[in-house]
């Protein structure tokens, strides 16, 4: 089956992430395809290279940009609620002004209607969040 | 993209607490583009988002509530209201902007798009969907 994924919840504070990680590796294992994962709301936030846990904690950042190496999975990160919140990529960063960048790898930053023909081009759109 | 679908976009919560209603309205209106099968759904505390006079002047929050009566404009024609929801909260009808559009096929006559349903009819109109978001 062809599966869309929307993160709505920042690493740490809340379980979606985890949970949405989780999911997509058991998915991947049976044999499904990824089509998206999209992070909105406090979402963007999973997609930080400058988060730095405490060593004997897992590593959400790393988790998700270690998976879309090994899968080539589409981690898009949304503009809008990335603005707000300041994960920022080259290209944003020149564009606002800003000194520096913070995207991790595998992340890309994109507009919503990625996460719109997500829903429409998968077979079903799985939401993490509250 | 030829295949249509059919979205709902629930919104559950009141307007100024969380960032949730402002970023998932944004999502309805970029949607609005695809030309999809949409409607909306304000359940429990989401019927707050819709109450006439909002001011929020002295919280310092945007006040997007304006945004609702574009709706129309991006052809969201069904909103749908849980009639429970508003009597639970002291709410009428009147009690929520009204919203319109205008329909291209009846010499534009202006309509409502507020459509008030019970409970179980929500339930109904659920399962109906193929895209379910909840803000």
């Amino acid at each position: 089956m062809k599966l869309a994924v929307m993160v709505n919840e920042g690493p740490y504070t809340h379980q979606a992430s985890d949970t949405a990680y989780n999911f997509i590796v058991a998915a991947l294992a049976a044999g499904h395809e990824i089509f998206r994962v999209f992070f909105y709301h406090d979402g963007v936030n999973n997609g930080t290279r400058l988060s730095t846990p405490p060593q004997d904690d897992r590593h959400i950042v790393n988790r998700w940009s270690e998976l879309s190496k090994a899968h080539d999975l589409d981690l898009v990160v949304c503009v809008a609620a990335a603005q707000r919140r300041g994960i920022v990529d080259p290209d944003e960063a020149k564009r606002n002004g800003k000194d520096s960048d913070n995207i991790a790898p595998g992340f890309r930053i994109s507009g919503l209607g990625q996460l719109i023909e997500a829903g429409i081009q998968a077979d079903r759109l799985l939401v993490f969040g509250d | 993209m030829s295949e249509t679908k059919k979205f709902m976009y629930i919104n559950r919560r009141p307007p100024y607490g969380t960032v949730y209603p402002l970023e998932g309205l944004e999502v309805v209106l970029i949607g609005a583009a695809f030309e999809q099968d949409v409607c909306m759904a304000f359940i429990s505390d989401g019927v707050f988002q819709l109450k006439q006079g909002q001011d929020t002047i002295e919280s310092g929050m945007k006040n997007f509530s304006p945004t609702y009566r574009a709706l129309g404009d991006y052809e969201v024609t069904r909103i749908y209201v849980e009639r429970e929801s508003l009597e639970e909260r002291g709410l009428t009808e009147a009690d929520l902007m009204p919203l319109t559009w205008e329909d291209e096929d009846d010499d534009w006559a202006e309509k409502p798009s507020i459509q008030i349903v019970s409970r179980t009819q929500l339930s109904d109109l659920l399962e109906e969907q193929d895209v379910v978001f909840n803000f």
